[in-house]
């Protein structure tokens, strides 16, 4: 799950992207956002420029450094670790 | 000459384990998804290169992959697990509603024999169904509907699904436990459902004799005796012999009736396994002993067994869905620690050895019988 993709589309907002990288990468559904509410993953976080844009609205236009493929719009992982608050191992 | 693969899934990756039918030297391949939590794995009957993994982070969530070549290589499929209608509400630990929400497969159980069917049994508890190989996923909603689900609640590892066992004499029939709601079966093929927890007993509910609100950690099937079932529950070992109508405990001389995994010696139908642990508090076998119980009479009356076990010192689990046995002659024992071992019994129980020690903790095994 690493690695830099370009994608194109017409009015770069967060959903836009998203909806062009999932088209170019199937099996991305349903892991950096829900299939149908399409929130983000609660320990995701989308960063450019810099800034923090995971509560941004989804329809914002991105910062025209990452819509000119400048920038990068960055997918990462909250540094909370990966675990979800209940797992296997506290049964 | 026979061979047996055993699927391990931990909490950083799926370990796929070979050996020949002497189940004395082994190959260990893996890591594979390096770094995600697999629930569970588990190979078609019909087909024993066709194997499902469900594989989750909390970053990421849920991917489940399927592989066509007996775990060489893999390809995701459908992730999809929308609740049938409005999803409702649940029991929160504290006793208010809380809307279902999907988190994770639990555990996948492959069509007796179709390959192309694999059920799923998914936190917060539910049963899907794929009939294209993983792709699309339905959920079986007469389980959640079946009026009881604003009762259930979490166990402490969330309101999972982790049990489902398909009676080989009756494809309408199957059976699936929830933590914690109980047991349920089905006679419709997944229509209509009733609990079946009569003779369960959980101090941790208002009516400790409830219909539903037990915390049952697994239930094991001999494929010839389907009506007979035994169960580990949260405290407690039991038995049904009416396909769960009414349960009787048989914990009999246990050290301690908690525990999670439980499961039957591939040709004694009477000949069962428990791995107790010591209470809910702590998650470890008693006095630092590592052992696994038999049972030759159905219950009541256990023998430890010990031999090539750790009996100082060992303070790991063995999850609910963490012990399997092959079919060969004689039956082979497997269970996976939390401490990253996965141990081989070549025969029945009476001996034991480490396939590998020092895995990340492993959540399953299942193990596959091959020609």
């Amino acid at each position: 799950m690493e690695g830099e993709v370009t994608v194109e589309a017409e009015l770069p907002t967060q959903r836009s992207v998203l909806d062009a990288l999932e088209a170019q990468y199937p099996m991305l559904r349903g892991t950096i956002r829900d299939h149908e509410t399409k929130q983000r993953r609660a320990f995701l976080r989308f960063f450019a420029c810099e800034e923090d844009l995971s509560h941004e609205s989804i329809d914002s236009p991105l910062p025209s450094a990452v819509s000119e493929g400048r920038e990068a719009l960055l997918v990462i992982g909250a540094v909370a670790g990966g675990q979800d608050f209940f797992d296997a191992s506290t049964l | 000459m026979s061979k047996v693969r055993v699927l391990a899934g931990t909490r950083k990756g799926a370990f796929i384990l070979t050996s020949d039918g002497k189940r004395a030297d082994w190959k260990v391949d893996g890591p594979h998804f390096a770094g995600w939590e697999i629930y569970h794995m588990k190979g078609s009957p019909a087909n024993p290169d066709r194997i499902y993994a469900s594989q989750t982070s909390g970053w990421f969530g849920q991917v489940i992959q399927r592989s066509d070549d007996g775990g060489a290589t893999w390809q995701p499929v459908g992730n999809q697990f929308s609740y049938e209608g409005v999803a409702g509400t649940h029991q929160w630990y504290d006793g208010t509603p809380h809307p279902w929400e999907f988190k994770r497969a639990w555990h996948l159980e492959p069509s007796l024999t179709d390959p192309e069917t694999v059920y799923a049994g998914v936190e917060d508890a539910a049963l899907f169904r794929s009939t294209d190989g993983g792709k699309n996923w339905q959920e079986l909603p007469g389980l959640r509907k079946h009026g009881s689900g604003p009762q259930w609640q979490p166990g402490a590892g969330g309101m999972c699904l982790h049990t489902i066992l398909l009676d080989p004499s009756d494809a309408k029939r199957m059976y699936i436990a929830i933590s914690a709601a109980g047991a349920f079966r089905t006679d419709d093929g997944g229509e209509t459902w009733k609990p079946i927890n009569q003779g369960l007993r959980s101090e941790f509910i208002p009516n400790p004799t409830a219909e539903v609100g037990h915390c049952v950690h697994h239930i094991a099937m001999h494929p010839s005796r389907p009506s007979v079932l035994f169960m580990q529950k949260h405290w407690d070992v039991m038995r049904s012999d009416n396909a769960g109508d009414s349960w009787t405990e048989v914990s009999g001389n246990l050290p301690t009736d908690f525990g999670f995994a439980i499961d039957v010696h591939a040709h004694e139908p009477e000949t069962i396994y428990v791995v107790p642990i010591k209470s809910d508090g702590e998650h470890f076998p008693p006095d630092g002993k590592l052992r696994v119980y038999r049972s030759r009479s159905g219950g009541n009356e256990w023998e430890p067994l010990t031999k090539g076990l750790p009996q100082e010192n060992c303070y790991v689990n063995v999850l609910r869905d963490a012990m399997a046995v092959d079919s060969l002659d004689k039956c082979g024992i497997y269970f996976g620690t939390t401490g990253g071992q996965v141990y081989v019994s070549a025969d029945a129980g009476d001996s034991w050895k480490p396939i590998v020690r020092d895995l990340p903790a492993v959540l399953s095994v299942e193990v596959q019988t091959l020609p």
